[in-house]
């Protein structure tokens, strides 16, 4: 029996575990110094919202661990020790491994603003982020939000819900739009700017303004001007949270190198989630460190099998990715990039009257097979997405199919029939009959 | 905006204060008994019986439900005490009895012997003492001490059915207590009741509606359960215990002290004369504020859930039934002097549907009582299991049925509170399948009584039986404890634990039904909002997060899991029954054939 430990609660660190668990009679421990149990961090909005409690977000029951000999230990590892195989933890207990399993996570960026560092400036992805949050919320009229990414947009909401005034900086010209398409990245700004938000496009802050306390008062922006704001959010993306393990004996660069198995340059050493960095990245649309939940999953699931005698190089299928920006939600299937190709890539956009729904459909230009789907405020099932993609559905067949990728709930209008003459109108030498479909059975 | 704002903030306003006015109306009744009343409730000849016990209440003005129900109730019993000692059979008569039989041997006739005076008392005790010992007829007995024992027995029986006989029942005090009550009323209420309705009824509901409606554009159509877990309401707080008390209260006095809440009976009585002809009784009252909830709350639940068409279509149905099939229509077949029928409820929810007197209630009304038979038995045989293995229970519990109505609208504020544990849903399943059986042996014993006669199963009364099921089930769990805990452990109490007619369905539903919650691939987060709002406590996300269908015999359908769902992973659907109940998956990772 090994002993294997886990450092990091997260989804990466627990998928790890109950895989392990579910293939090997190991001892399993984890490590975390955030939470007691493993909640789910995509939550935390929330629970700052009044929609649930800290408990409604832990997946899993508190029994759930000692019923699956996954013992939990709440305390924070100070180093490592990858010669004799041993951690050095905060209570100052050394704990010894066979197998050690980094799931370490992130933190937020901070680019080296000066007053970055002053109360109520800060990011939102622990625990403990929220807490701070929650603890400054109350003397917060304004915040301004730096930063046009999906934490961001997060964390508007959450102040709005409190009556907090918030004012987006976003570098950008328009609101993510590094990774959305023009259209739907124009539908969030327009969609953000109807809730009462202040979005400011091509716009950045170069200094946090200290109240004199060692609390942020305002920040400055690059173009001039100064914004009140009791609460600077710093949602300017996330890198590995690798501090600890700088100057050992682990190879690490942006984040923990690793290879397709997940190995680090140290024996039994492993790396997954939001910390690992590939060395090449593991497909061609993918990149060598991914920050998304999803992803995390899959490297604790890939990575038990590895561990527990079945080595297997992780490998991503067809991407996928879903969002929510206040009341628009947000699905992508395959490869969506932010600049439409018009030289390799043929694309369908259709939108809703009312700006807030669209649905985007991309071929391979040469091939005429499906590449990417970009959904906003519709949902499309998931399988029959990957299926269309991974089995390279020629154009005409996706159009005729594509009723049954629709996802939404019974009695929603479904538009479908509008991308079909789309499709008709486009090519009209090979058009597609519509049939229409009665009964209640 | 800031107008709307305004309208928003005093539709609370006056919503509290109207429903402050409601409340206190409880306390406003004024009586004073009369001759008329007394005359009128009891009729003539039960009048004489209390007439002279009456006369001293007849000065007073009382100013208190509680003063005057106390003091009418005492004079019943005072006529009681009478009424006993005037009928009442001495013990030393089994003496006299026993004393002219012959070798310990009963025979009826030395009951005429012992018993020879005329008069409405001794011809009255006789004929009784002859009923009570017809099966003595020529019994021996070892000795004379058993004879006598025996007689006593009897002398003993006969006393105690004296106030049955010849005064008031228990449940006769109660039912004239609340007529006398009801027409006792001198107050505001009982001269101006259409005044009371407008002010305690109406405007609570304007105002309602004045709160709800700005939502419309001061509000982005979406999920917007803000602040539901700091809400002193909505999350066990100080207000959800007062609601809570309320609704408990008010239970308790409708199932079992209803002659204590006549004020709002005789508010809604010209509405009931207008639909049925009738005055109003307690269940009038009941089924118009329950209707009035359904409606007022169904508004709020179509605003809120505008963005989905499943949330608002599913609403209009709840309210159209409760409304039109539960409110409507069955006083308006009273005013056509047909049975009182609510045609979309069921047995075994509609646990009296086999009591005799609604089949004799239904087998004398002609062509129409007989398809109202035939109709309930329908309902229950075909439309179940056909309807559920198309749709699933949802076509049943989330859209047609009352419960189901008030839970989805009225009780759409605490959907949250449900116990999601695994503990929860233990109990839950012995709890609800216990209910059905229980259900099922009490009709069962019923229908027995009704073809044989026979009161008497295996030693048990059918009627001790089927009371026990009024009061713990009908009463106690389906009201008291199925909604007032709304406000303690969220909105389908009853539905979870105690409907027979939930758990009927459920097995349809679990077994064969093309009805399942699809998730969608490996799109969960597990942020928990599904297994959070899901009033029913099914731990939606422990499927979910493994891309698993949700297939539970307890879903109601109610689709709220997939409305606040973030991520679009979770969809009510009708589908082949192949592949229904999936294998844990999760698509996206090629690295090996990932089950969860």
């Amino acid at each position: 029996m090994r002993n294997i430990v886990i450092i990091g609660n997260g989804i990466s660190g627990i998928t790890a575990a109950r895989h392990i668990r579910k293939h090997s009679d190991d001892a399993i421990t984890v490590i975390s110094a955030e939470t007691d149990h493993f909640f789910s961090r995509t939550a935390l909005m929330y629970i700052y919202m009044g929609h649930m409690k800290y408990e409604n977000t832990k997946p899993y029951e508190d029994f759930f661990w000692e019923k699956n000999r996954i013992t939990l230990k709440r305390d924070y590892v100070e180093n490592i020790d990858f010669k004799n195989k041993s951690l050095h933890l905060d209570s100052s207990e050394n704990l010894e491994y066979d197998v050690l399993i980094l799931a370490v996570g992130s933190k937020s960026n901070r680019f080296g603003w000066p007053g970055q560092d002053l109360e109520a400036v800060q990011g939102l992805y622990s625990y403990q982020d929220l807490e701070g949050m929650e603890k400054y919320s109350l003397s917060t009229q304004k915040a301004v939000i730096v930063g046009g990414g999906l934490i961001g947009i997060e964390m508007g909401e959450m102040f709005h819900t409190r009556k907090i005034d918030v004012t987006f900086v976003v570098r950008e010209n328009s609101f993510w739009n590094n990774v959305l398409p023009p259209e739907e990245s124009e539908m969030v700004n327009r969609h953000i700017r109807k809730h009462g938000f202040t979005l400011l496009l091509g716009s950045e802050i170069t200094e946090i303004v200290d109240d004199g306390k060692g609390r942020a008062k305002a920040v400055q922006l690059k173009e001039g001007g100064e914004l009140e704001a009791q609460f600077v959010g710093l949602t300017v993306g996330v890198s590995p949270n690798i501090d600890f393990l700088k100057n050992t004996d682990l190879e690490i660069n942006k984040g923990i190198k690793v290879n397709e198995y997940f190995e680090t340059n140290q024996p039994d050493v492993y790396a997954i989630g939001d910390c690992a960095e590939f060395e090449k990245a593991p497909a061609e649309d993918r990149r060598p460190i991914e920050q998304v939940w999803y992803t995390g999953r899959m490297h604790g699931e890939t990575l038990a099998q590895t561990v527990c005698g079945n080595k297997t190089a992780y490998q991503p299928g067809i991407w996928f990715n879903s969002a929510k920006f206040l009341d628009i939600e947000y699905q992508t299937y395959g490869q969506v990039t932010n600049q439409p190709d018009e030289a390799t890539e043929e694309y369908f956009y259709w939108e809703h009257e009312e700006g807030e729904k669209s649905i985007r459909l991309i071929f391979h230009k040469e091939a005429k097979t499906l590449k990417g789907v970009n959904l906003m405020g519709i949902r499309y099932r998931h399988e029959v997405c990957d299926k269309m993609i991974r089995d390279r559905w020629p154009m005409k067949k996706v159009f005729q199919n594509i009723k049954e990728a629709n996802f939404d709930p019974e009695f929603f209008k479904r538009y479908e029939g509008e991308l079909v003459e789309m499709y008709n109108e486009r090519y009209p030498e090979d058009q597609i009959k519509t049939k229409k479909r009665f009964g209640i059975f | 905006m800031a107008a709307l704002k305004l309208i928003h903030k005093l539709g609370i306003i006056i919503f509290i204060i109207g429903f402050g006015i409601f409340l206190s109306m409880f306390f406003m009744g004024k009586f004073q008994i009369s001759d008329t009343t007394l005359k009128e409730v009891l009729g003539e000849n039960r009048h004489e019986l209390v007439r002279k016990n009456f006369t001293q209440l007849k000065e007073k003005t009382y100013t208190s439900q509680f003063s005057f129900i106390n003091d009418v109730k005492e004079q019943f019993e005072a006529s009681n005490e009478e009424v006993k000692s005037k009928f009442s059979i001495e013990k030393e008569l089994a003496q006299k009895i026993a004393g002219f039989g012959k070798d310990n041997t009963f025979q009826q006739n030395d009951i005429e012997k012992a018993v020879q005076k005329e008069g409405e008392v001794s011809s009255w005790q006789r004929e009784q003492l002859l009923d009570y010992t017809g099966w003595m007829q020529d019994k021996s007995y070892e000795t004379e001490e058993e004879l006598i024992a025996q007689l006593e027995k009897v002398i003993q029986d006969v006393n105690n059915g004296i106030v049955g006989n010849k005064g008031f029942s228990e449940s006769a005090i109660n039912n004239y207590t609340f007529e006398i009550a009801k027409y006792s009323d001198i107050s505001s209420v009982a001269k101006n009741p259409w005044l009371w309705l407008l002010i305690a009824i109406l405007i609570p509901i304007i105002g309602a509606v004045m709160y709800l409606l700005p939502r419309l554009k001061t509000q982005h159509a979406g999920i917007k359960n803000d602040g539901i877990f700091h809400s002193a309401l909505k999350n066990r707080g100080w207000i959800g215990i007062l609601l809570g008390t309320f609704l408990i209260s008010f239970y308790v006095f409708l199932y079992w002290y209803p002659e204590y809440m006549t004020s709002w009976v005789l508010m809604v009585d010209p509405l009931s004369i207008l639909i049925s002809g009738n005055p109003a009784s307690r269940w009038f009252l009941y089924g118009f504020l329950y209707t009035l909830a359904i409606l007022t709350m169904g508004i709020r639940m179509i605003i809120k859930y505008r963005h989905s068409p499943y949330q608002m279509i599913r609403t209009v149905s709840v309210m159209f039934f409760q409304l039109a099939f539960a409110f409507l229509i069955p006083e308006i077949l009273v005013r056509l002097n047909q049975p009182y029928m609510d045609l979309k409820n069921m047995w075994p929810l509609d646990y009296t549907f086999f009591f005799e007197y609604r089949l004799d209630e239904m087998l004398e009304a002609g062509t129409l009582g007989v398809f109202m038979l035939g109709w309930g038995i329908a309902l229950f045989v075909i439309g179940v299991p056909l309807f559920t293995y198309l749709y699933g229970k949802r076509w049943y519990c989330s859209w047609v049925c009352g419960c189901g109505g008030l839970a989805e609208t009225l009780g759409d504020p605490y959907r949250q509170l449900s116990d999601k544990s695994l503990g929860a849903w233990k109990i839950e399943r012995w709890l609800i399948h216990s209910v059905l059986v229980f259900a099922v042996v009490m009709t069962a014993a019923v229908l027995y009584t009704y073809f044989t006669g026979s009161s008497s199963i295996v030693g048990i009364n059918s009627y001790n039986i089927r009371s026990a099921y009024g009061f713990g089930i009908g009463s106690v769990f389906a009201g008291v404890i199925g909604t007032g805990f709304y406000p303690f452990m969220g909105n389908r109490v009853w539905c979870r634990f105690g409907c027979p007619l939930a758990a009927y369905l459920g097995l349809v539903q679990r077994f064969k039904s093309k009805f399942r919650i699809t998730t969608n691939g490996a799109q969960c987060i597990s942020c928990g909002n599904c297994s959070t709002y899901c009033e029913m406590g099914i731990d939606v996300r422990w499927y979910a997060q493994r891309g698993q269908n949700i297939i539970r015999s307890s879903c109601v359908g109610c689709g709220v899991c997939s409305s606040v769902c973030p991520r679009g992973v979770l969809n009510l659907e009708n589908r082949d029954e192949s592949g229904r109940f999936n294998q844990p998956s999760l698509i996206g990772n090629d690295s090996f054939g990932v089950k969860s």
